[in-house]
């Protein structure tokens, strides 16, 4: 494709000053999530809709904005 | 110098009612009545100033259809400044007038707990054996589509040009931190194996740059010009591409970036020229790619992923609040904002899941990836459709993206309050507090005036074209002190 065959724009550098701190994807965090979704996933069936299947087919919203 | 950017959000939710013959309109009223009996509440909304049909551009198409006003249907102004109403075939909830993307958050939240406490007032009154059951979604998977519209005042000075020219790029670059994912494509002739899964909900609806519709022929700028304030100094933008968010960060990066690009054209300060050549498929295309590395052409002949778009805004950005400051859009809330789009943008690009906690596709698309792992589902099985549906769902006890570990930005209790008590810093004060303390004596109101029958006279129209007049610095004595509603409006004469 055209587009691909131009020359690419790179990326601006980054200062990495003053982000560090929130940037820096902590392990702890990627752990909880990852534990809090292992702990969805094992309850989600008592969460899910009973019919959700069903329910999602038959799920039809006409007419907005 | 730019404007003070007040904004807001207007949502419309997905409604439906098992064990019911109920059609959606009758559901959508049953809901919204249900909630203003349970508080008591019934000021209606007035009509007098809407216009939807009036084009930015200057002109009318004579092919186009301006959005119809339905005067019949339950329209209610809420004591925090906010419109409750059914609008077409769903419930909308429309924030207050905000000044800052915090504020906008907290009372999108404060709508959701009003949706959650009108499910169960409906509920009550429907009986055991059916059910309202509302979705914060903005597609049924089938081809419908409704919407999440942004509102931000813009100075009526900015040439719309420029505005639609410099606005574009970030419209289509920024679903990738407020896209909220969606499962397939609702596109004819595009597969499950095709686009098993894409950054935003609405994407598949958008087919041309600019235009006035909102319902069909979508555009990616929408110039609906209705200011509901003084149209010779202001504009309200109002903007459709966005999706409903669920994670408050979202929301929030998703108001607090575009005020600042808009402050920035305001000024004339994007000194980098993003202008896409062709916008609308590039929307679709940058939507069906979560690896986030589809390039875009440029019309300068460049091309560029949207993360780098999205580079170059923030370092204009940046620029931007260096040599001007950030007032115009609060100017703490305006660095966090800056410092959570680099955080958001670093992260999307060398480690996903450090995210995940903020963009509501990323935290979807995990959700979904390890659903369909541990039951071995391929693409476009139906019950990857029916968790991502129930992602939106707004019921305490099955809604799933509540349990995704989001980070709040606001309280629990700042998000109740603000169902009942207005923000302090625009227009919508005055309204809330009225409304609060007089809702006997307020008849109607709307954006921009209040009419009030206080009895001997002829009813009184408080006209409210500053946005940013009625604060509570301004007005909050002056109801205070006033006994009656007559009371205040003698001292607002004098």
């Amino acid at each position: 494709m055209a587009e691909q065959e131009q020359k690419r724009k790179q990326a601006p550098a980054r200062s990495d000053d003053a982000v560090v701190d929130e940037a820096a994807p902590s392990t702890e965090q990627g752990d909880k999530l990852k534990a809090e979704l292992d702990d969805l996933l094992d309850e989600i069936d008592e969460v899910l809709e009973s019919n959700a299947e069903d329910f999602v087919k038959s799920y039809v919203q006409k007419g907005g904005e | 110098m730019a404007i003070t950017k007040v904004c807001g959000i207007e949502t419309e939710y997905g409604i439906v009612v098992r064990g019911s013959d109920l059609n959606p309109i009758a559901a959508s009223s049953l809901l919204i009545n249900a909630y203003l009996g349970s508080i008591n509440r019934r000021v209606t909304w007035d009509f007098m100033d809407e216009m939807p049909g009036n084009d930015a551009r200057g002109y009318r198409l004579d092919d186009s259809f301006p959005p119809e006003i339905e005067t019949h249907l339950v329209n209610a102004v809420l004591t925090n400044g906010a419109r409750y109403y059914v609008d077409h075939a769903h419930p909308e909830i429309s924030t207050p007038e905000c000044v800052s993307a915090l504020e906008v958050v907290r009372f999108d939240r404060a709508a959701e707990e009003i949706i959650r406490a009108s499910m169960k007032a409906a509920n009550r009154l429907i009986g055991p054996d059916a059910e309202v059951i509302v979705h914060k979604n903005n597609s049924d998977g089938k081809g419908n589509s409704y919407g999440c519209h942004e509102n931000y005042l813009v100075a009526r000075e900015t040439p719309f040009g420029r505005l639609v020219q410099q606005i574009t790029p970030h419209f289509l670059s920024r679903q990738v931190f407020c896209g909220a994912g969606k499962v397939g494509c609702e596109l004819p002739g595009i597969t499950a194996e095709q686009v098993p899964f894409q950054i935003t909900q609405r994407a598949d609806f958008f087919e041309e740059e600019v235009g006035l519709e909102t319902t069909l022929k979508r555009p990616i700028v929408n110039t609906r010009d209705e200011p509901h304030c003084d149209p010779a100094k202001y504009r309200r933008l109002h903007v459709i591409i966005g999706d409903a968010n669920l994670s408050e960060v979202a929301t929030y990066l998703k108001v607090g970036s575009t005020a600042i690009v808009l402050a920035m054209i305001e000024d004339n300060a994007v000194d980098v020229d993003l202008t896409i050549a062709q916008p609308v498929p590039a929307f679709r295309r940058i939507s069906q790619d979560p690896t986030l590395t589809t390039a875009i052409g440029l019309r300068s002949g460049h091309t560029m992923t949207a993360l780098e778009i999205q580079w170059e805004l923030l370092r204009c950005a940046q620029r931007y609040a260096a040599q001007r400051g950030l007032d115009c859009v609060g100017d703490e809330v305006g660095h966090d904002v800056l410092r959570r789009w680099e955080t958001v943008l670093t992260g999307l690009e060398s480690n996903r899941t450090s995210v995940a906690h903020w963009v509501d596709w990323v935290a979807k698309e995990r959700l979904l990836e390890g659903y369909a792992e541990r039951h071995s589902l391929s693409p476009g099985d139906t019950r990857l459709r029916a968790l991502d549906l129930q992602y939106h769902d707004m019921r305490a006890e099955r809604g799933l993206a509540s349990r995704m570990g989001f980070e709040r930005l606001v309280p629990e209790a700042e998000c109740i309050s603000a169902m009942a008590d207005p923000p302090l810093t625009t227009r919508a004060y005055f309204r809330g507090r009225c409304l609060q303390k007089w809702p006997n004596d307020v008849v109607a109101a709307n954006w921009d005036s209040m009419v009030f029958d206080v009895g001997r006279e002829p009813l009184r129209r408080v006209p409210m074209m500053e946005p940013l007049r009625g604060t509570a610095s301004h007005v909050s004595s002056v109801i205070d002190e006033s006994e009656s509603a007559a009371e205040l409006l003698a001292r607002l004469a004098t």
